[in-house]
């Protein structure tokens, strides 16, 4: 969707203002430690995918999205998909009082301390065969296909209709674009190079690379 | 005008103070616990971890012995997934890790425009400005005025390359090695591995600035 999390190229965001590397807190309050757990350990519950989780934090209006820490975000992520599958109200989250249970099959996901560590060291690796075929070689001119779809997806809109050139194959990888959905479908996932002038005018002077998927590339 | 019209589409109304994050945060943790879908136990040790135990001196390690051990520098350019795993970082956000090598001619600088993906096996939890608006708007079209903030000047001619995370693929960036370190050891050089130089928003300290 071409929502406010698309960024690339946007003006009058403002300066970045880094904190300096040695000064820089983890986290900045109490709460930020809380938001980021619970957005792991709700996760955990396999409720929700990764591109779920995404889209529901693109899916706020652009102004919240735009307003809103980091964390904000998140929590507000979580908060929707807690609502859309149906594990609380939104009354619930407001109040922070609980009015009906989950089913217990879902309570019994809940991670225990004891298993954090060898969850988030087993991490879940995202690439799995498909029968699609390949397609494109490394060397080809490609084409980011024009499209403005609704869903989620990984192709920012900065390099939709633009060329480049594959530089690199990576295999087949879950698709996002589906995934987000619900469907566990992989395709081919290659590294693709742009040059800033072709994206951004005689200033450009960057070379791109972007991660796309077979889908959103045609061959020149 | 009716209450309606004073709302937006999306159901609140902007001129409402926004909610304090501290009590959101508290009251969705408390309706989670009792509802029995989070253990307040489990959230702490994900947060020792990411304290104490998964953060940038995991990746200044990777680097400071590829910087000292060219078959090893090899392997990580070659596999970088498999050559990290060997040094005990695996897992989530660094399950496919590509490094990048910046070199006299090449730097390198990596961004997630769409959210803030980052490599969390190598590096940890991102800073608040990888995440933030605006660099992650303007690192694609301007990096040299992004660079210039964190006070980074290359020299002229360097190209820069800017990678943009937007698959599971998490990119790490080899500084180069600073001048004036020959005959260090690996300890010692790690100390000159900043995160940001792991990042490319800055380059790798000088002997001089540990």
């Amino acid at each position: 969707m071409n929502g406010p999390h698309d960024l690339g190229g946007m003006h009058g965001l403002g300066p970045i203002n880094p904190e300096a590397e040695k000064e820089e807190p983890l986290f900045h309050a109490e709460w930020e430690k809380r938001a980021l757990g619970l957005t792991l350990t709700t996760g955990f519950l396999g409720q929700w995918n990764i591109d779920i989780s995404r889209h529901a934090r693109e899916r706020q209006h652009p102004i919240d999205y735009l307003s809103n820490s980091y964390y904000e975000n998140w929590m507000a992520g979580v908060e929707k998909l807690l609502v859309e599958t149906g594990l609380a109200t939104q009354e619930e989250i407001e109040t922070g009082k609980m009015q009906q249970p989950v089913p217990q099959d879902i309570q019994d996901k809940r991670v225990g301390p004891d298993q954090v560590a060898a969850i988030l060291d087993k991490g879940g690796p995202c690439d799995f065969p498909t029968d699609q075929s390949q397609t494109f070689q490394i060397g080809d001119r490609v084409r980011v296909k024009m499209m403005n779809p609704t869903g989620h997806t990984r192709a920012p809109r900065y390099v939709r209709g633009h060329v480049g050139e594959i530089v690199e194959y990576f295999g087949s990888f879950i698709y996002p674009d589906e995934n987000s959905k619900g469907n566990k479908v992989a395709d081919h996932l290659y590294n693709v190079k742009f040059d800033g002038k072709d994206i951004w005018g005689p200033d450009g002077d960057v070379e791109i690379h972007v991660d796309l998927w077979r889908p959103y590339l045609e061959k020149m | 005008m009716g209450q309606k019209e004073h709302k937006h589409h999306h159901g609140h109304d902007h001129t409402e103070p926004p909610k304090d994050p501290a009590l959101r945060v508290k009251a969705l943790e408390s309706l989670l616990v009792e509802k029995g879908l989070v253990d307040p136990a489990a959230i702490d040790e994900i947060v020792e971890i990411y304290e104490t135990k998964v953060g940038p001196r995991n990746g200044a390690k990777v680097i400071a012995k590829a910087w000292t051990d060219a078959e090893f520098k090899d392997w990580l350019l070659d596999d970088a997934t498999a050559a990290i795993a060997s040094l005990g970082y695996t897992g989530r956000q660094g399950e496919h890790m590509k490094i990048v090598e910046n070199t006299d001619d090449i730097h390198n600088v990596v961004v997630c425009t769409l959210c803030s993906c980052y490599p969390w096996t190598v590096l940890g939890l991102p800073p608040v400005w990888y995440k933030s608006a605006p660099y992650r708007a303007r690192v694609v079209s301007d990096p040299k005025s992004v660079l210039a903030e964190f006070g980074t000047e290359l020299p002229a001619g360097k190209k820069i390359k800017v990678w943009d995370s937007t698959s599971e693929m998490r990119f790490l960036v080899m500084p180069q090695r600073p001048e004036g370190t020959d005959g260090w050891t690996e300890e010692q050089l790690e100390e000159l591995v900043s995160r940001n130089s792991m990042i490319g928003v800055e380059e790798a300290l000088n002997p001089g600035e540990v």
